[in-house]
């Protein structure tokens, strides 16, 4: 999708060049839009992340393909589709009979045994609609530049909801994400908190999708959380700089697409990696130096060689 | 919760796990201080009535109080460790964080430091971590992820988890498991450290009695579906252990001391769980 208006040019006055992205309301929405999921997707992720949960993530970003699909077909807007499948799905895979801790294996097997179902009802949507839905690949991608000011505050509006329940959970889900037996003895209702963080996760995504695109939910949701995570074990500042990484991908992203004639989602896959492969470098040096300062004093010095 | 009432009361206790009854005429009596080791094969039910002293599973006959009141009341003066395996969610975080969630990891909302109350809570939160980091030795290596430390790090911040809310009674499920021989001695030591300074009466699960010699007021043994109690030399003799199981079992004592317990009886075949093939018990606790 070229972004049209008389091909804007990078100068060599940054200045002058972000003035030319802001001169827009499509752009302004966009980096809105964007804004507004990277910060969601990027304190959910960390979490998912954390709780090792990436695998369940991605099947929520599945199920947005046959939602879009299916709201389509109905002809409601896209968002009603999105919301509906990821919270069904998160429904579907806290019932999951081998959801849990210690059952990785089978949960796997599980989980993308629904996924699968998704993708095939994806299809099959699509399908039914016929020629009439020739926009698929908005479908997949998402169409960041075609945002309207109604969806920047629904978005909004929906993450702010998710984050201030998200905020009163945080700590106990912390706990029963960590030490699930000893939170479990203390009183933390240690199921019904997965079960609130998959909910929670499926409306992150459903969020995130309607930005990037279902396909591409993962460069928000994953990379920004494994990269923070990669460089910092403080939890505070581990936070901070996943939401600072989302927001840079994002709007990196979008002003790179908006002097360019290639889509935005191409530069936010592009500088989502980058900025991970950057992270583990600078994360493998930092433990590099803190084992040559001495600090790690436990394992033998083969180990920490290889690492 | 009185102060005077032992801090664990078992009184002729039965637990059935389905219909299987796992142990039955069980006594334990542990006063405050106390350090009492748990011992018995794989799934003799050691974990099992862990759980009951923790409220989590139910007695099906006998009487319990915990702390003086029934179990799974005495909450935060209750410190548990239980098995837990090596790797996990927790890897990233630092021990200091770790020994941070068994103080508040249970309470909604965000710790917010705005105000003088505030900041002042926050301060005393550090410091009981601080305390308790201090308590276990492991101040040189808090502030390390949890997955960089080694095991017996990670066992003494584990611990110190456990310790920080100042319990009077702390349950550990074999603490000592997964360990190389100085720093099984040394959780053992520190173990009987702790229940001797701060006053903790202490139940730990064990396979094997000998690191933890020398430091033990008592030990319950279980096998066979039944328990027994007592000091060291008490319950694990010939005599004793023959009696419990039913069938002659041997124990020899070596010249350092050291107890080898000889034809023990496998467990029974539903017990053929994968421990007896994993040799690292740490995968999940015992199948029931």
């Amino acid at each position: 999708m070229p972004i049209e208006p008389q091909a804007p040019s990078l100068t060599w006055n940054p200045l002058h060049d972000i003035g030319q992205v802001l001169e827009y309301h499509f752009m302004l929405n966009a980096l809105a839009a964007g804004g507004v999921v990277a910060v969601l997707a990027g304190l959910i992720g960390w979490l998912m992340v954390l709780r090792r949960e990436s695998f369940a993530g991605h099947t929520l970003a599945m199920m947005a393909f046959p939602g879009a699909a299916a709201a389509a077909l109905v002809g409601i807007g896209a968002a009603f589709g999105y919301f509906g499948f990821c919270v069904l799905g998160a429904l579907a895979i806290g019932r999951l009979p081998s959801a849990g801790r210690g059952s990785w294996g089978s949960e796997s097997a599980s989980i993308g045994s629904v996924q699968a179902l998704a993708l095939g009802l994806g299809f099959l949507l699509v399908s039914l609609y016929g020629g009439v839905l020739g926009d698929l690949e908005s479908l997949l991608f998402g169409n960041l530049l075609g945002v309207s000011d109604a969806q920047v505050i629904g978005l909004a509006a929906v993450a702010v909801a998710v984050l201030a329940v998200l905020a009163w959970i945080a700590r106990p889900l912390l706990f029963a994400s960590v030490d699930p037996e000893v939170a479990g003895a203390r009183g933390v209702p240690v199921a019904r908190l997965s079960a609130a963080f998959l909910l929670l996760l499926g409306v992150a995504v459903a969020e995130t999708s309607q930005v990037t695109g279902p396909l591409l939910v993962f460069a928000l949701l994953v990379m920004p959380a494994a990269s923070a995570q990669a460089i910092t074990k403080r939890p505070l500042a581990s936070l901070l700089l996943t939401v600072a990484i989302g927001l840079a991908v994002v709007w990196l992203g979008l002003g790179a697409a908006y002097f360019s004639v290639y889509p935005p989602g191409f530069f936010i896959g592009v500088v989502s990696f980058g900025g991970y492969v950057l992270a583990r470098v600078l994360g493998a040096a930092a433990g590099r130096s803190r084992a040559r300062s001495g600090r790690r004093s436990g394992p033998p010095a083969s180990i920490v060689a290889g690492a | 919760m009185s102060a005077d009432a032992p801090v664990v009361d078992l009184r002729a206790a039965e637990v059935r796990i389905g219909r299987r009854t796992i142990w039955r005429d069980v006594s334990l009596r542990i006063e405050a201080g106390e350090f009492v080791a748990l011992l018995g094969e794989n799934g003799s039910g050691k974990s099992t009535l862990l759980k009951v002293l923790l409220g989590s599973l139910r007695l099906h006959a006998g009487e319990l109080t915990v702390l003086g009141v029934p179990p799974g009341h005495g909450g935060s003066s209750i410190g548990y460790l239980p098995q837990r395996p090596v790797t996990g969610p927790g890897d990233g975080l630092r021990g200091r964080d770790i020994v941070r969630l068994g103080l508040d990891g249970d309470r909604w909302g965000l710790p917010l430091t705005l105000g003088p109350a505030a900041r002042a809570r926050g301060r005393e939160a550090r410091a009981r971590v601080e305390e308790a980091i201090e308590m276990v030795g492991a101040g040189a290596y808090a502030d390390r992820a949890l997955g960089e430390c080694s095991g017996g790090e990670q066992q003494r911040l584990l611990i110190a988890q456990a310790l920080v809310r100042r319990p009077r009674l702390l349950l550990l499920d074999e603490p000592l498991d997964s360990l190389d021989l100085p720093n099984q001695a040394a959780v053992a030591a520190l173990v009987a450290r702790i229940s001797r300074e701060a006053g903790v009466a202490v139940l730990l699960v064990a396979h094997d009695v000998n690191p933890l010699l020398g430091y033990l007021d008592r030990v319950a043994y279980l096998g066979g579906g039944r328990a027994l109690t007592g000091s060291v030399e008490e319950v694990i003799s010939s005599e004793r252990l023959s009696s419990l199981y039913g069938a002659p079992v041997e124990v020899l004592r070596a010249s350092d001391g050291r107890l080898v317990v000889i034809g023990q009886p496998e467990p029974p075949a539903h017990h053929h769980d994968r421990h007896h093939h994993a040799p690292d018990g740490r995968s999940r606790a015992h199948a029931h």
